[in-house]
């Protein structure tokens, strides 16, 4: 661990960055080279140097000499510096880490995890990371091969501990039996969305608390601790969850890429129309029809909505239909009300679709002057 | 407290030896009230045991009807890493397959196989489109059909130590005969110390932006001009080594130095000169650059004989949703000139991309991007006496063969793209050429060919520009449709139109792009 860190806060745009420095102010120490921040206030040297008045070669030399020490301090015991590419592995990162981890996600919450560009930034970023945590299920698989190879990082090269494959140990669905690309653009490791299921949340926290062990063993009891504490809050509120599905069990709902199976299947929903009519496929005027159809067939109420999918064809369905259009995410952050971690996102969007349900399933109101041919 | 201490000696005692009497027994009483604990304990013990047995055999049941219901787990079983294999964690050996490679497709064999077809079909005003109006060795080449390039592309972990790539181009030339391109094959190092990074093989020379891409990885149906003029109708590439440093910097910072044989068909600005596949009055098997001879390859005697190329990229995420790449590039080496080949090419190069794409963009659109490359190219021209040669082609006067003195001559050019993804699979693109040349001394001495007819202004060094707008529809990320048209301006030869349909199809499993 003997590694200076490198905190990568450079453009704001490492939404869960340095989350524990924040909360740990007193940990960093102002000026020291082992931190590039370009967002540091510029007036942060000058007030220290205020602080040192000019003739004191004795204070001079005990402020040196504490830095020095500090520095000594923060490379002995360096954050393990962890680089998720999405935003949901980096908060379950963030809930077992705690404050012994530096996280940088990739892929912004908001972002299509499948389109990310594979920015030069990012090589950096992973140049130095102790570890990296990836779906492993081909989500990143259009962006994520060249970083690894210009990063040139042997911590995370496939293989090494610190190449944390999300999906292992989880149970995928919908491994393709063939891959055949007239069928959309199918994932052969089966489908890669799978932490918004709280069961794989379980399975994906135990696996990083034990790599973060075994990459970091002082802290190991720590992640360990971490992961229990995790783990029975998401236990508790899952309970909490069903509950609050459970009088929906068996409603349909639409969606416009089908990336909620593990979320229908963990509470009871069926989520099986959807507005592409393959994956990766804009969807067509024949298929919107007969979608709409089927939606009106089946009384379909609920159309949820990515923020990284196409609103204007979800609205025009929900118009025709009579349905709403519900914002969801499966990335803390990526919708307003969702920010904090795994569980506040996993809260959003089980209350959002129990009020959207709700709000639907009593009496469905007429179509607006909708009548579809 | 010692009593404590004692009874949980006693406690302890009885659980390791299994149950053997505490020798510190201080009386019959205790004895028997120590047996009755004991045989409490052996009864706990049991039904513990007992409990948990049902526990398992409850659970295993629960599992074995989940697994009848549910389709087989994908994990499949894979080979062990090849890596020294880490101390893995419990949750590791709870049947997981090891980490394999990240891979596009099945990662079921040990190489990713891809292949991409590029065609096209139009047609032109030129006359001379394949090396006329069309400079680039894989771009549309004729009236009616082009197959510009069909790309097979192997990749993967060679072992722990390197990755390898190869990619074999075939093509049809404007005649119709098919040519095979050995268009890279390399290893490439996975994890040097220090930030290194080292590649060997047959490679794309880093020398700006696009000479580093394949061609299905452009967006314009051809090569532009200054870099398919400087660089080559193939641009530089060539067997040679290649290493580069990722610096110590906060931001993205990248130096790279190849070195490469400087001769054949990825050369051609060096010692491939008589592979230009254009030439003058549109024979292709016209000299090139002032009527030199360039057969003259006087193999490797030092490091100076072979191509050199330096870069330094570095970017910048200006804002969250914009991304700027810049390079400086150069390339020296020997060319082909003259009669005693000790001329030299140098060649440099600016390079910029930048990239906005907003935060929720659907399927990576929208997004602009802008792309451009200035490039500077010095050529030395040998002294030179066509009355050496047996069949004099160039001559100063009716009948007089051409003497030509040692010269430099400079030219530039510089092409600027801009793309707009307005919708998902859409693209607009919109690309300006210009090229040109310094004239040279040999440019003015009323050079004729062997009837007195005057060579004129050499036509590859000559002014140029080209203005091309563009449509690019992909039904989806594994095809593409594209429609491009070209003005095309040349000094002394006047304006051409071009019209082009491009369609792409990629099948298997495909290396993502860097940015």
């Amino acid at each position: 661990m003997g590694r200076i860190v490198f905190s990568a806060g450079m453009n704001g745009n490492n939404h869960q960055a340095n989350i524990a420095d924040e909360r740990r102010p007193g940990h960093r120490i102002p000026g020291s080279q082992s931190e590039f921040r370009e967002d540091d206030p510029p007036m942060k040297p000058a007030k220290r140097r205020a602080g040192i008045p000019g003739g004191s070669h004795l204070l001079r030399f005990r402020a040196v000499a504490g830095s020095v020490l500090l520095l000594a301090a923060t490379i002995v015991h360096a954050k393990l510096n962890i680089v998720a590419t999405t935003a949901d592995l980096a908060a379950l990162a963030q809930a077992i880490g705690g404050q012994e981890v530096a996280i940088t996600a990739l892929a912004r919450p908001t972002e299509d995890p499948h389109f990310v560009d594979a920015k030069p930034s990012f090589i950096v970023k992973l140049s130095r990371a102790d570890a990296l945590i990836h779906g492993g299920a081909e989500l990143e698989s259009a962006w994520l091969a060249p970083l690894l190879a210009g990063a040139r990082n042997a911590k995370i090269l496939p293989g090494a501990p610190g190449n944390i494959r999300a999906c292992q140990g989880v149970q995928m669905l919908e491994v393709p039996d063939a891959l055949d690309r007239s069928h959309g653009d199918i994932h052969a490791a089966g489908n890669p969305h799978f932490l918004v299921a709280p069961e794989n949340a379980r399975i994906v926290a135990t696996h990083l608390a034990e790599v973060f062990g075994q990459l970091d063993p002082p802290s190991a009891a720590l992640y360990a601790a971490n992961r229990k504490a995790f783990t029975e809050q998401l236990e508790a509120r899952r309970r909490v969850w069903r509950n609050a599905l459970a009088p929906f069990k068996g409603a349909r709902l639409v969606a416009y890429h089908n990336s909620w199976p593990y979320f229908a299947r963990e509470f009871g929903l069926e989520i099986s129309l959807f507005l592409e009519p393959k994956p990766g496929i804009p969807p067509s005027a024949a298929h919107l029809a007969m979608v709409m159809a089927r939606m009106k067939e089946q009384q379909v109420r609920v159309i949820l909505h990515d923020p990284y999918l196409d609103r204007r064809t979800a609205e025009t369905v929900a118009r025709t239909t009579g349905a709403r259009v519900v914002n969801v995410t499966q990335y803390p952050g990526g919708v307003k009300g969702s920010e904090g971690g795994y569980l506040e996102m996993m809260d959003y969007l089980v209350n959002t679709l129990a009020q959207a349900l709700a709000a639907a399933s009593p009496a469905p109101p007429a179509a607006p002057g909708a009548q579809p041919k | 407290m010692i009593s404590m201490r004692l009874s949980l000696m006693r406690w302890l005692g009885m659980l390791c030896i299994g149950g053997v009497m505490a020798a510190t027994a201080q009386g019959a009483g205790e004895v028997e009230q120590l047996q009755r604990q004991l045989r409490e304990l052996q009864e706990n013990f049991e039904r513990v045991m007992r409990e948990q047995r049902q526990q398992i055999e409850a659970l295993q049941q629960q599992v074995e009807r989940l697994q009848a219901r549910q389709p087989a787990p994908p994990v499949k079983a894979e080979s062990p890493p090849v890596a020294e294999a880490p101390e893995e964690s419990d949750a590791v050996r709870r049947g997981w397959s090891p980490p394999d490679p990240i891979r596009i497709g099945q990662g079921g064999a040990y190489m990713d196989i891809g292949l991409v077809g590029t065609f096209a079909v139009g047609g032109s005003t030129a006359r001379d489109i394949e090396g006329g109006t069309q400079l680039g060795g894989h771009d549309p080449n004729r009236r009616g059909f082009t197959v510009q390039g069909v790309e097979v592309e192997f990749e993967g972990a060679v072992d722990p130590y390197f990755r390898g790539s190869a990619n074999l181009n075939f093509a049809m030339d404007g005649e119709g005969e098919s040519f095979v391109e050995l268009e890279e094959a390399w290893l490439e190092t996975m994890a040097l110390p220090g930030n290194f990074q080292l590649r060997a093989g047959q490679f794309l020379t880093d020398f700006g932006r696009l000479n580093g891409q394949h061609p299905h990885q452009w967006a314009f149906v051809d090569a532009p001009l200054v870099t398919a003029r400087f660089l080559g109708p193939d641009g530089l590439r060539n067997p040679g080594a290649r290493v580069s440093w990722l610096m110590p910097t906060p931001f993205y910072s990248e130096l790279f130095l190849a070195v490469q044989n400087s001769h054949g068909a990825g050369a051609a600005g060096f010692r491939g000169g008589g592979h230009h596949h254009h030439g003058g009055h549109g024979d292709s098997t016209a000299l090139p650059l002032g009527y030199r001879h360039a057969d003259n390859d006087r193999g490797i005697r030092g490091l100076g004989d072979l191509l050199w190329s330096p870069r330094y990229a570095v970017s910048f995420d200006v804002t969250e949703t914009q991304t700027v790449l810049l390079g400086a590039s150069a390339a020296w080496g020997p060319n082909a000139s003259g009669g005693r080949g000790d001329t030299t090419t140098q060649i440099y190069g600016l390079d910029g991309y930048w990239k906005w794409k907003p935060a929720n963009a659907h399927g990576g659109f929208p997004f602009v991007s802008f792309q451009t490359e200035g490039l500077v190219r010095r050529y030395g021209l040998g002294a030179f006496d066509w009355a050496d040669e047996a069949q004099p082609q160039v001559f100063t006067a009716p009948l007089t063969p051409a003497r030509l003195g040692r010269e430099t001559v400079t030219d530039y050019g510089f092409y600027a793209q801009l793309l707009y993804g307005f919708r998902k699979g859409w693209v607009a693109g919109l690309r300006y050429d210009a090229v040109t040349g310094e004239r040279g001394k040999y440019e003015k001495l009323g050079l004729t060919d062997a009837d007195g007819a005057p060579w004129g202004r050499d036509p590859l060094r000559r002014k140029r520009w080209r203005l091309s707008p563009n449509l690019t529809w992909y039904p989806s990320e594994y095809s593409k449709i594209r429609l491009q048209y070209n003005y095309d301006e040349r000094a002394d030869l006047g304006a051409d139109h071009s019209l082009w349909l491009q369609w792409e199809l990629l099948l298997g499993a495909h290396g993502a792009h860097r940015f």
